[in-house]
């Protein structure tokens, strides 16, 4: 299954707890998007976080192609919560796919409350990332609740669910599996479809048989020691 | 246990809640700031006090306060905010208060970088502050040592009467990495009948203050501390060797850059270089013996002291224990950037080329 169908609106805004793994699927997700021939704009509007960002990405992701908007295109370091003017951009050129990757919480998704009668009228999915393995959403009821205030901060709704259950190098296809049956207690409480759980290229098989279809994804936010 | 993934901040916070920290009092400042923002969604909840002062310098003082009433206290910051606490730290090792401080270290010196660093050694382990003292200065390299060495903390100053210091790059606050909750040491502590909980029963007041005004008194309060001093050296003391056994070139490093050269001697020996670690985990006490030891090893030609420090601050304490058998080469970035696996491995082929 392509990216693009897996995604399949105009604009992704992927929200999330920290370290959900909302930068890993936003990189990966425009990598695959502009793989498959898509103009891809990839706006890094977290404002919380001042590691571990998707703009620390941004040679391999213009090599590919992908315009990447951040907050501080001067300084990618300064932690100023300003937002760029670019990311009209995304909202108003109908021709570009978008990705808005989010800071985490509710607090990280504020960003967004500005730009929200922009946001509604676009072809836009509000993708809320789930993983297991974090201690403050690991119960369905907890994790619906930072749902329910990722929507009711930004003013928008959330119509998909990806199960991105990781342990950083200690993911296990088990680790995946225990996401996908949160992920599915989300999605029967709520009725938010689960749009797919995302694996590491060499997990992919091992969890073929899941109900819902596998975004493959590579490690690209690696740790100075890793390889 | 199962595995859980933690912020290294939010986990250290939830370690100090664990460890049973009364108090928290703190700032923010970045790379720190989940460790405040932790503890006042959580410390509340689990019976206990979190306060958000109007500095640093505050902070440091409401710990002073409480920790003199008995509480396990703490507080956090990172480098520029540390240094603002030191003269709190200096009062609190003249008072023999016990309290834990993390301190989350960014490059420097002034405001610097929101970007990891280690600038703050000299700073830790010498001591910011005025007077004779010391501090137990923990440094975890991973997420796990520092939920650990957090709950060790409460421990150790309490069985000294003493700040305990834990200092990691910026790095471990921020990343995310899988923990579990493990038991950790637990230690039989003195009674805290020092505190000033109320005269009650007792037959006097108790004091808590750094202030003599006899000398000889005061001389005498030096000694004291310098046996415990002395104490905590001979006790606290923490390091790790790897493939040190057979090493040419031993890489001393400690946080990140340790972690970092692990990959980097993984790189050297597959391509037959005998390449070795060895990582200070307590920077106060230095591992002073057990490097001068290894020094003194045939096998070993040379040594490669790596840190987020421009000019090398640790490097110091490896030059007091290689007492100059062996030469000694840097390798340094400040400003928030961090040595790179292959830059070590250049470091130590060349090391290596000049050490035979």
């Amino acid at each position: 299954m392509t990216a693009q169908t897996l995604f399949s609106h105009r604009v992704s805004i992927i929200t999330g707890h920290y370290g959900t793994g909302k930068t890993e699927l936003s990189v990966n997700l425009a990598l695959a998007l502009a793989a498959e021939g898509k103009r891809v704009m990839l706006a890094d509007l977290d404002i919380v976080n001042p590691y571990f960002r998707s703009r620390e990405r941004r040679p391999q992701l213009e090599a590919a192609g992908i315009q990447v908007i951040s907050s501080s295109q001067a300084c990618s370091d300064a932690d100023v919560p300003a937002l760029p003017a670019e990311l009209l951009a995304i909202l108003e050129n109908r021709d570009i796919r978008g990705i808005l990757d989010i800071g985490g919480d509710p607090v990280g998704a504020r960003v967004l409350a500005r730009f929200q009668p922009k946001i509604v009228q676009e072809d836009y999915q509000l993708i809320f990332v789930l993983n297991a393995n974090r201690p403050e959403v690991r119960e369905a009821e907890h994790a619906i609740a930072y749902l329910r205030s990722i929507e009711a901060v930004t003013g928008l709704t959330c119509s998909g669910i990806v199960n991105n259950t990781h342990l950083c190098g200690e993911t296990t296809p088990a680790e995946i599996r225990k996401g996908a049956a949160l992920a599915e207690a989300v999605s029967r409480q709520t009725g938010i479809p689960i749009l797919c759980h995302t694996a590491e290229v060499r997990f992919a098989d091992a969890v073929s048989d899941l109900r819902e279809p596998v975004f493959p994804i590579t490690i690209n936010m690696k740790k100075p020691w890793e390889r | 246990m199962e595995k859980e993934l933690w912020k290294g901040n939010e986990a250290i916070a939830e370690a100090a809640i664990r460890a049973g920290c009364d108090c928290f009092f703190g700032y923010p400042i970045t790379p720190q700031s989940e460790v405040p923002e932790y503890m006042s969604a959580h410390l509340p909840k689990a019976g206990g006090v979190f306060v958000q002062a109007e500095s640093e310098v505050a902070a440091i003082n409401m710990v002073y306060g409480a920790a003199g009433a008995g509480m396990r206290a703490m507080t956090s910051s990172s480098s520029p905010g540390i240094s603002l606490k030191q003269e709190g730290i200096s009062y609190m090792a003249g008072a023999e208060l016990p309290c834990v401080i993390v301190n989350c270290m960014r490059g420097g010196p002034g405001l610097g970088t929101i970007q990891p660093g280690q600038g703050d050694y000299y700073q830790a382990t010498r001591g910011g502050g005025n007077g004779d003292y010391r501090t137990v200065v923990l440094s975890p390299s991973n997420v796990q040592e520092a939920v650990d060495f957090v709950q060790e903390a409460f421990d150790i100053a309490d069985q000294y009467r003493n700040p305990v210091m834990v200092v990691m790059d910026g790095l471990i606050g921020q990343m995310m990495e899988p923990i579990e909750w493990r038991p950790v040491p637990k230690r039989d502590l003195p009674p805290k009948d020092w505190a000033t909980t109320g005269r009650k029963e007792r037959d006097h007041n108790n004091i808590i203050n750094s202030l003599y005004m006899d000398p000889d008194e005061c001389d005498r309060h030096n000694e004291h501390l310098r046996e415990k001093y002395d104490l905590m050296a001979k006790n606290e003391l923490r390091y790790e060797e790897i493939q040190c056994d057979d090493a040419e070139v031993v890489i001393t490093a400690y946080g990140t850059p340790a972690r970092i050269a692990l990959t980097a001697i993984e790189t050297l020996r597959a391509e037959g270089l005998k390449v070795g670690l060895f990582r200070p985990i307590t920077l106060w006490p230095f591992p002073e013996e057990a490097l001068r030891t290894l020094s003194k090893s045939d096998h070993v030609k040379a040594f490669l002291d790596v840190e987020m420090s421009s000019c090398g601050q640790m490097i110091d304490d490896v030059r007091l224990s290689v007492e100059g058998r062996k030469p000694i080469h840097y390798l340094g970035h400040a400003g928030g950037v961090m040595p790179t696996v292959e830059e070590m491995v250049d470091a130590a082929k060349a090391a290596l080329k000049e050490g035979k």
